[in-house]
């Protein structure tokens, strides 16, 4: 990823911030300039999500690309928020721990460094909320 | 709009073609399915090329352009060549644009290739990864087998489906895989084959995805009315069907149930004017396993969670109720992503001319096709009868 | 009065016991614990380090209690392994709690002190008026060469201070310090780990300092060690802050809400600021606490800290996890794992 294309993402990666159709009332995280329902006629502001759902579905990867080969085995997981709208994420736990229905909650983890010489990109991924 | 009709097709054998370029596969299955069709180079008005990542692959772009000149149609002849791009539906929808190409009245005989060259990358796994949300799903860590994984993992919580009757699928495809000389795998395994297999990504094992391969395959189109001037065999196109959904599999309503699948199938029947039950074998995209179960359903072959103990009661195999990727699918036949949605095409040819050799379904009359982008972003269908 | 508004603190939630570490190096694993009184370590997760700590450690302390962020005019981070060597961990911070772009930012280091010398700066700016809060933080993931006897302390965690003055939990009475040019531990840009000078960090460096600022701070304030209800030293290891409060006059009861380094080592700069966060996790209104770091190289800063009732009324605790929790959490791993947690194999 270049500089520039992880940096225009900071608030979105960092701090979940989303966006929100005022007309529907839909949460969007990742965020979208153009409610899919409402179209033209909705009315998109931002809108920060807490950080807090449950889990969908989820898998355990024990192969990945090259990137985030360092974390394997570790769960890949559909989590949708508590506004309503889904987020595929990195879920720190024990393989073991995982459910469907699981809740969770953000925290601020390095998603990835581009070797040891390039940025390292932060954002957030989930935990298990006990 | 004219109707039209399939003339020719040719495929290279599937596999790890170490020995074997980009271009000099797209050269082989194109001389293959220029001769099949007896078409001459100054005949063709043409060519659409589906490529899901050369440039990734093999860091070529301008493949429409270097395929058109390596077959012989660019310096002399200056054949118009275009590449069409949707992930893993490359070739479907390179299929598509012939099909419109003719039926329009712009061409007459217009050819249709699906090439990718895999072998030659280190990391496929993060190439193929662009097919999904890369901002938002292969940036958090997702891969193809992941995603699929938890379309199965939200199938299985859903339906109770067996890890037995996901393996049958792996299983069925190799047996039918074993009886396609173009195919990747020709070897039959069994259910604790899969079962033992390594883990890749929960629930899914090495057994319940499609391998990394190397191919081509070109099919070539003209309008109905001309295809006996090539050909006492042409298969007529009954049905051309697209439809899109959500980039990212987390924005589905059901991660369970492929929307575009749903739509494409519809409209094909449609279009053809069938039902269900006319469909005498199909070719569905078994990327993974999970995927030839949803792909049966969503299509509205079988109800939804029943497609597991249709598959373990041998329906989806030669001889069933209704045969399922006799080409081996793309877990045995391979799936070179830009190739697939062609070859289903050359194995329906195939099946329809009764040349289907050891693995021909008894009078095959109606085959379907149904090939996929992404986690189901982009689908194609297609209804073949004979002429 | 300037003080503490919140605070937050994080510790990750893998150990290495200190025996097998020994292990693998051959040594006498009971000797070692005996003498460095240190039993386990906190380990960094694979995507975790200085910067995500600051920030846990940072949002846990606004969890606490809701301050306007608009009003943090300043991130200071203290740490001696800021993840980039040019390009500060504080900004990563200010965006990730939503101060900035209207606050000043800026990355600390000596070596195990550089967190309270943030808490120093942060008092200034306030005090001044220039601002209304501050932020300072201490968190290290520290660095011990493999088969070093750094490696078997050498731990991670950090915690978040808040500094203001208006209803702080906690009133900073007086700060100061005992700095002087001493070579007991450095590390040279560009080398992955420190070194240091052996027995000779003890009485030159941790004693001379520690005692020095401390007893500066008890003559500022014309205090004893039985004025304090708590007292928190820098902990390298258990046995030096133990003999340090000996030395001056203060009991085992005294010192034990905030010495940590037995379950969790010695986190660097984030090891006072943890132990003073472990102390306020259980502390009340009136308890006075007697904090004095040391950071090799080599100074001390002293602090002199009053409760106050705004501990029970301005802030939710229990909104935060506790350290005492923190520690709790653990998953133990082996040296291999560790190893490749702490990226201590190339790959």
């Amino acid at each position: 990823m270049t500089v520039a294309r992880f940096w225009r993402e900071i608030p979105q990666r960092y701090n979940l911030v989303g966006t929100k159709c005022e007309v529907c009332g839909d949460v969007f995280f990742p965020p979208r300039a153009i409610c899919p329902h409402c179209r033209r006629d909705g009315k998109i502001v931002p809108c920060q999500c807490s950080g807090k759902g449950k889990v969908l579905t989820y898998s355990v990867l024990s192969a990945a690309s090259d990137q985030f080969s360092a974390l394997k085995p570790y769960v890949l997981a559909i989590i949708e928020l508590e506004e309503g709208t889904r987020v595929t994420s990195h879920l720190i736990c024990e393989p073991e721990e995982v459910h469907i229905g699981m809740p969770v909650k953000s925290v601020f983890r390095v998603l990835d460094r581009e070797g040891s010489d390039g940025i390292i990109h932060y954002g957030t991924k989930f935990v298990p909320d006990l | 709009m004219r109707e039209v009709a399939v003339i020719g097709a040719g495929m290279t054998k599937f596999g790890e073609r170490w020995d074997t370029s980009f271009r000099d596969l797209c050269t082989e299955a194109g001389i293959a399915a220029l001769e099949d069709a007896n078409v001459a180079g100054e005949q063709i008005d043409a060519l659409f090329v589906g490529s899901m990542s050369a440039g990734r692959f093999v860091g070529q772009e301008h493949v429409g352009a270097l395929v058109a000149d390596y077959v012989g149609l660019g310096g002399d002849l200056h054949v118009p060549a275009t590449r069409v791009e949707a992930a893993c539906a490359s070739g479907g929808l390179a299929f598509r644009q012939a099909v419109a190409a003719v039926s329009s009245g712009m061409s007459d005989v217009v050819i249709a290739a699906g090439v990718e060259k895999m072998t030659d990358v280190g990391d496929s796994t993060d190439v193929l990864a662009g097919a999904a949300d890369r901002e938002w799903e292969s940036f958090a860590g997702a891969t193809f087998p992941g995603l699929y994984a938890m379309i199965a993992c939200d199938y299985m919580h859903k339906y109770g489906l067996t890890r037995e009757q996901l393996a049958q699928v792996a299983v069925k495809n190799h047996f039918h895989g074993a009886r396609n000389p173009f195919a990747h795998f020709q070897n039959e395994i069994t259910q604790s084959t899969v079962m033992n297999s390594t883990l890749v990504a929960s629930p899914l094992r090495l057994f319940d995805c499609s391998p990394v391969s190397d191919g081509a395959a070109v099919v070539v189109v003209c309008p109905l009315e001309k295809a006996r001037e090539f050909t006492d065999t042409p298969i007529k196109v009954l049905a051309s069907a697209q439809a899109g959904d959500t980039i990212a599999l987390h924005d589905r309503p059901d991660f369970s149930t492929m929307g575009a699948t749903v739509a494409a199938g519809n409209s094909a029947f449609r279009q053809a004017k069938l039902e269900r039950k006319d469909i005498d074998f199909v070719e569905v995209h078994d990327c993974f396993t999970i995927a030839e179960l949803c792909a049966i359903e969503d299509l509205g072959f079988v109800p939804k969670g029943t497609a597991g103990k249709f598959t373990e009661q041998g329906e989806t195999q030669l001889g069933g109720k209704l045969p399922v990727n006799t080409s081996g699918g793309l877990k045995a036949c391979g799936h070179p992503v830009g190739a697939t949605g062609i070859k289903q095409i050359w194995e329906v040819v195939q099946q329809l001319r009764g040349e289907g050799g050891k693995r021909q379904v008894e009078g095959a009359e109606i085959g379907m096709t149904q090939n996929v982008g992404g986690t189901g972003a982009t689908v194609v269908s297609h209804i073949f009868g004979r002429a | 009065m300037v003080g503490i508004i919140t605070y937050g603190a994080y510790i990750p939630r893998f150990r290495i016991k200190i025996e097998e570490i020994a292990r693998v190096w051959g040594a006498n694993a009971a000797e070692i614990t005996g003498g460095l009184g240190v039993l386990e370590k906190a380990v960094p997760d694979y995507d975790e380090n200085t910067a995500t700590f600051s920030v846990e450690a940072a949002r846990s302390a606004l969890c606490r209690r809701p301050v306007d962020v608009a009003d943090i005019k300043a991130v200071y981070v203290g740490s001696e392994s800021h993840p980039y060597a040019v390009k500060p961990t504080a900004v990563t911070v200010g965006e990730a709690i939503g101060a900035t772009p209207v606050m000043t930012a800026a990355d600390y280091e000596f070596a195990c002190k550089a967190g309270t010398a943030a808490i120093q700066t942060a008092m200034g700016l306030v005090s001044s008026g220039m601002m209304k809060y501050a932020v300072a933080i201490g968190a290290d993931t520290a660095q011990g060469a493999p088969g070093d006897a750094l490696e078997y302390t050498a731990a991670a965690g950090g915690a978040a201070y808040v500094i203001g003055n208006d209803d702080p939990i906690a009133v900073i009475n007086e700060t100061c310090s005992f700095t002087s040019d001493t070579p007991d531990f450095w590390r040279r840009e560009g080398e992955d780990y420190p070194r240091h000078g052996g027995r000779f960090s003890g009485d030159p460096g941790y004693f001379k300092h520690t005692l020095g600022a401390a007893k500066l701070m008890m003559e500022l304030r014309g205090t004893k060690p039985s004025d304090y209800t708590h007292a928190v030293f820098h902990q390298p290891n258990a046995k030096f802050p133990q003999k340090a409060a000996q030395m001056l006059g203060f009991t085992k009861e005294q010192i034990k809400a905030g010495l940590l380094a037995p379950t969790l080592g010695n986190t660097y700069s984030g090891a006072v600021p943890l132990g003073l966060a472990a102390v306020l996790d259980v502390a009340k209104p009136g308890d006075r606490i007697f904090v004095t770091s040391y950071g090799s190289g080599a100074g001390s800063d002293a602090f002199d800290i009053t409760v106050t009732d705004a501990i029970l009324t301005k802030i939710d605790r229990s909104r935060g996890a506790t350290v005492e929790q923190m520690l709790a959490t653990k998953k133990y791993l082996d040296y291999a794992v560790y190893a490749r947690h702490k990226g201590k194999i190339r790959m």
